[in-house]
């Protein structure tokens, strides 16, 4: 049984430009937020955990040293996680495991994007050397998957537009979700310009400015509280220029979910797991990761999307906060997913609370997909 | 002098560095210089590695074995791209497709020209255009993009290696 449960979680306002505050100010939100929601003080905190995506989306190198007074890190140990996008999540893997070393009580994890200070797609469509100059960005480098998935289990062109219009609708509710797009529908979706085919601009994710922060405690301070108890994590990496790989359906997500299940003890993901909050930057990553998390066979993931299955009030809901595509500081994607899913088990989702939740997954992902972090947590001990 | 208040500015920095290729891409970029491409193998599971890397990840192993490829293949999938993408010279739309040569186990990046975009399908053969040999250099930018070469497309599923057996 694993001895760490999420006792608190804060985030920002997320909006495409936050220049009300600097990065140590927006990452000091998260935080204040976080530890209030925990009811703790500086005084509990044993080691910080900052993660975030690439020092080039900043232009600052190693944040998490010129950031020690922002996230209260001075004097007390202090790690950076990156992984790319998956980053959020596997940052709060590595929070967990350092509660569970025995070796820390109470530990604070934060992850941040301030996307504003640069811009994410010239950081992502770089020049390699000696090589063509054909790099298009996150959306440019993920599609040829997507279409892939499309041609593979003859999917119709709708299914990203229902799962672009159900984020964003779900965003609504949800009064920290950076896109606020009043009535919002399939059609919208569709009448708004191509960027990469098979992907419409609405189909597709946002560049945000946010953090995300956890409290992460022990039974010492967790048991008696409101707590998101963990019941399964794990993080997989596997080889990105690998011979076999298949990006649609890669082997490091599928091993990382089984991963976790066989640590929650849960044979049937789709009828035990009572929400999720997976990354869904593009829209058809919805069906494809339904597929990949084991909650459906191969082939079937979009009929759940169009089913409804996957809707607020459908039997498995997906991104009941709006998700990726309704919010996206990078870095910090990943941690609101698990800090969402948190939420749902502590029945303090508000306005997108799955009713009675008892198990929420949170997912992420990242670099070429060859990232991968994911937890399940529970409402229980 | 105005009293407008600004909360922000644009101010441009720049990073040099030298980059190594390394032995692998060292000796792949030799050959392309010549207008040859030249894969490397996985001694323990034969998967064909171009560009090669000098390792097989599914196996930890160096590679050391040179394939010389044909530099004709197909399209394991592709996107085109309508935006233009901030720094990139190239104007859209565009193919950015992910071409596999003939006896090779992975794909690489490369352009789609010469074709209509409503007829780029996934499996359609393709074959490299060069650039005139005066301009060749060691880049795989000697190759200007692929175009379709005719014949019947490649069934989707051989696309995935499963190993030697």
């Amino acid at each position: 049984m694993i001895d760490a449960a999420v006792i608190g979680v804060g985030q920002t306002k997320y909006d495409s430009k936050r220049r009300d505050v600097s990065v140590g100010g927006l990452v000091r939100e998260a935080i204040d937020n976080a530890m209030k929601h925990a009811n703790v003080d500086w005084d509990a905190i044993d080691a910080v955990i900052l993660g975030k995506a690439p020092d080039m989306f900043e232009g600052i190198m190693m944040p998490e040293l010129s950031l020690a007074d922002a996230i209260g890190a001075v004097g007390k140990p202090v790690l950076r996680v990156h992984t790319a996008g998956s980053v959020g999540g596997s940052t709060s893997v590595i929070a967990a495991t350092h509660v569970t070393s025995g070796n820390f009580d109470t530990v604070l994890t934060v992850t941040f994007e301030k996307q504003s200070e640069s811009n994410a797609t010239w950081a992502l469509s770089p020049k390699y050397p000696y090589s063509p100059h054909i790099n298009a960005g996150a959306g440019g480098y993920f599609a040829p998957y997507m279409r892939e998935y499309i041609r593979r289990y003859n999917a119709p062109e709708n299914i990203g537009w229902i799962v672009a219009a159900k984020d964003r609708q779900n965003a609504l509710k949800n009064p920290y979700a950076h896109l606020q797009i009043p009535n919002i529908d399939e059609k919208m979706v569709a009448d708004t310009p191509m960027l990469w085919e098979p992907l419409r601009y609405l189909e597709s994710c946002p560049s945000s400015d946010g953090a995300c922060a956890l409290v992460i405690s022990n039974e010492k301070l967790a048991k008696g509280r409101k707590a998101a108890w963990i019941k399964g994590m794990a993080v997989r990496s596997e080889g990105t220029l690998s011979a076999g790989r298949d990006e649609v359906n890669p082997q490091g997500g599928q091993d990382c979910a089984s991963d976790i299940y066989k640590q929650a003890g849960i044979l049937n993901p789709k009828d035990e797991i009572d929400c999720a909050e997976i990354y869904v930057p593009f829209s058809w990553y919805e069906p494809m990761w339904l597929e990949n998390l084991h909650f459906c066979d191969l082939g079937e993931g979009w009929k759940l999307t169009e089913n409804g299955t996957t809707a607020l009030d459908g039997d498995l809901p997906i991104n009941m906060s709006g998700g990726v595509l309704s919010s996206n500081p990078i870095g910090a994607s990943g941690m609101i997913r698990f800090g969402e899913a948190a939420l749902q088990v502590m029945h303090q989702a508000n306005e997108y609370q799955v009713d009675g939740a008892k198990l929420a997954m949170g997912h992420a992902y990242g670099g070429a997909s060859q990232f991968f972090a994911m937890w399940v947590v529970g409402n229980e001990r | 002098m105005s009293e407008e208040k600004k909360d922000h500015f644009i101010s441009p920095i720049s990073l040099d560095y030298n980059y190594t290729a390394g032995a692998a891409t060292t000796r792949f970029l030799k050959k392309v210089s010549e207008g040859k491409i030249v894969g490397q193998k996985c001694p323990k599971c034969t998967a064909v590695y171009v560009p090669p890397r000098g390792s097989c990840p599914r196996c930890g192993v160096a590679t050391e074995e040179e394939v010389e490829l044909v530099d004709k293949g197909s399209v394991e999938s592709f996107t085109i791209v309508h935006i233009p993408i901030p720094g990139n010279p190239i104007v859209p739309p565009y193919v950015c497709a992910m071409i596999r040569l003939e006896g090779a186990n992975i794909s690489f990046l490369h352009l789609i020209q010469e074709i209509d975009l409503k007829d780029i399908r996934i499996g359609m053969r393709v074959e490299a255009v060069w650039k005139d040999k005066s301009e060749w250099d060691t880049t795989l930018e000697n190759i200007k993009w692929f175009k379709p070469s005719g014949g019947d497309d490649i069934d989707p599923s051989e696309y995935r290696f499963k190993g030697p057996e």
